[in-house]
């Protein structure tokens, strides 16, 4: 069989719609075009039975009641949601929530904002393989602490926080528990029973459902959560998100969630399989490091760093035929290299020569093959032509030397 | 971010990657950028010494396509210059020829100060004074 190029690593950042989502969704379009809230005529109630059926789809992925699903246009409004409407919501019990330094700049900006808004955030910092340290968040707990934000599995290095130790920690102290799922669900199991969580956003076009739509799960009972709306209008889903229902979309979301429900077990070994001979394929060559924890880690995800070769240098060596994603500041407009990796203490010489690796759905033992031998033939051909590598292999001490900052 | 037909073509043939003695009296060598910036360049230049011009001229380059394209152009242009010539050569000229986007100037820059550190270089070795450079910004 003949490789098809360009061979798309990049699923973190977005998946492919899986094509059994794009069949249900397309009546949604045209045919069945009803507006879910349109109580008094067939074509309402069309919609809203089709949208009725995939918040018990969404729900029983991460077994919530699909009263406790509130949907939203992705994670970001999700995450936004929570935040503010948490801060505002609970703002007579106290104005302080704890999150940590590698969470998703939807988190992170949110929290900035609540900052302006009168709002105190603890930052807390990460080990060396991206977790967290729970003796520090339990430090960091104060008496007007209403909220911890931390996220399950984190975009860059796949990372998995030990969520029930948190939500165990916020339980005792009476505080809600707060995490951003979009890399997580539908990829390993997330239960918001079990894992204690009482607020979770997550985002369709993460696990091969559409973009523009994703879902903030609210507890509804032990504690009762509320949050205040951000978006007023029509007062859709209950008060909390106004807005006619992108109908289509929340069909493919609800199909989308069944489908990984069903097989996320079996795609989460063939992943981590493909992953870990990937990995072992690229640390095949010297001073390859990979970032982040490898035990506590999404199935399908690798970070590495390929010391003394420059990520966005890199990717030229082959982005025509391979899509993923450099930590390098490079290939950001920021000129920064990733803060997720300099979180974990990395030099920012090693964060610019990360390469993210993100398997999906439809990755296949060929693409890895293929991949392998391309960034390993780029790496030696870019060390040949690097001064850092030659320094390296003369004995000499890159940190002995006095750089030009600019 | 699609880069111009000519970085490609350095990128992907670069001229002149390599490492001249740099004990010799007649090389001069300029190492500039730092491993945190994410760009380092070395470029070296070996004059003859009896015409004065610049017979051979090297890079290794530690950064992205456009630096790495831009050192590989500074060396070919470099070859055949006398040193003094070699000291007109400026940052825009090489945006110029590659087409690089703004956000890729510095890389250029880069490659500039590369070449005036390795002047500096050549004449500190043989006795003539460090020419004091005006800073760019980066
Ligand atoms: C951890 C995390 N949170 C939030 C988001 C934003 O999701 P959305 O694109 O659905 O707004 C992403 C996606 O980039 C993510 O990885
Ligand atoms: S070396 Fe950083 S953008 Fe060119």
């Amino acid at each position: 069989m003949s490789l098809k190029l360009p061979i798309y690593l990049d699923n973190n950042a977005t998946t492919p719609c899986d094509p059994r989502v794009l069949e249900e969704m397309l009546p949604y379009f045209a045919e069945k075009f009803g507006n879910a809230a349109s109580r008094n005529h067939p074509f309402g109630w069309v919609a809203e039975e089709a949208v009725d059926y995939a918040r018990e789809q969404v729900a029983k992925l991460v077994n919530a009641t699909p009263k406790e699903i509130i949907f939203t246009s992705g994670a970001t409004e999700a995450d936004n949601l929570a935040l503010k409407g948490v801060f505002e919501m609970y703002s007579s019990k106290g104005n302080h929530i704890i999150t940590c330094t590698t969470e998703h700049k939807a988190v992170l900006d949110t929290c900035k904002h609540i900052e302006k808004m009168g709002g105190e955030i603890a930052y807390l910092p990460v080990k060396a393989d991206g977790l967290i340290d729970l003796g520090e968040l339990e430090k960091a707990i104060t008496s007007k602490t209403i909220l911890i934000a931390i996220m399950y599995g984190n975009n860059e290095i796949g990372v998995i926080q030990p969520i029930r130790e948190i939500s165990a920690i916020a339980k005792k102290h009476g505080i809600l528990f707060f995490t951003d799922a979009t890399q997580a669900a539908g990829k390993i199991p997330v239960d918001v029973e079990a894992d204690g969580i009482d607020l979770m956003a997550f985002s369709a076009h993460k696990m091969y459902g559409p973009k523009g739509v994703g879902a903030l799960y609210v507890r509804r009972k032990s504690p009762r959560v509320k949050v205040t709306a951000q978006m007023d209008g029509g007062g859709h889903e209950r008060g909390m998100r106004s807005g006619t229902m992108n109908v289509p979309g929340i069909v493919g979301f609800g199909k989308a969630c069944e489908i990984c429900m069903n097989e996320m077990e079996a795609e989460a070994t063939r992943l981590s399989t493909m992953r870990d001979r990937l990995e072992k394929g690229l640390l095949q060559m010297e001073e390859a490091y990979v970032n982040g924890n490898t035990d506590h880690r999404l199935p399908h995800v690798a970070n590495i760093s390929f010391k003394y070769v420059e990520g966005e240098g890199l990717m030229m060596g082959f982005n025509k035929n391979i899509a993923l994603s450099s930590g390098s500041a490079c290939t950001s407009a920021s000129l920064e290299p990733s803060y997720v990796l300099k979180a974990l203490g990395l030099g920012d010489d090693l964060a610019h020569s990360s390469l993210r690796f993100g398997l999906g759905r439809f990755t296949t033992d060929e693409q890895i093959d293929y991949t392998i031998k391309a960034i390993t033939e780029t790496v030696l051909k870019l060390r040949e032509m690097s001064p850092l590598w030659e320094m390296y292999k003369e004995g000499i001490d890159l940190n002995s030397i006095e750089w030009a900052h600019h | 971010m699609a880069y111009s037909e000519k970085v490609i073509d350095h990128y992907q043939n670069p001229k002149n990657v390599g490492t001249l003695d740099k004990s010799k009296q007649n090389v001069g060598t300029g190492l500039v950028g730092a491993p945190e910036c994410g760009d380092v360049m070395r470029l070296q230049i070996e004059v003859d010494e009896t015409t004065g011009l610049i017979k051979d001229a090297k890079f290794k380059t530690f950064g992205c396509g456009s630096a790495i394209a831009s050192s590989s152009l500074a060396t070919e242009w470099l070859k055949g210059k006398t040193v003094d010539q070699a000291l007109t050569i400026d940052n825009m000229d090489i945006v110029e020829e590659l087409n690089l986007p703004p956000v890729k100037i510095h890389c250029s820059v880069l490659a500039e100060d590369a070449i005036k550190a390795a002047i500096n270089d050549y004449r500190v070795k043989n006795g003539l004074e460090e020419l004091v450079l005006d800073e760019k910004k980066h």
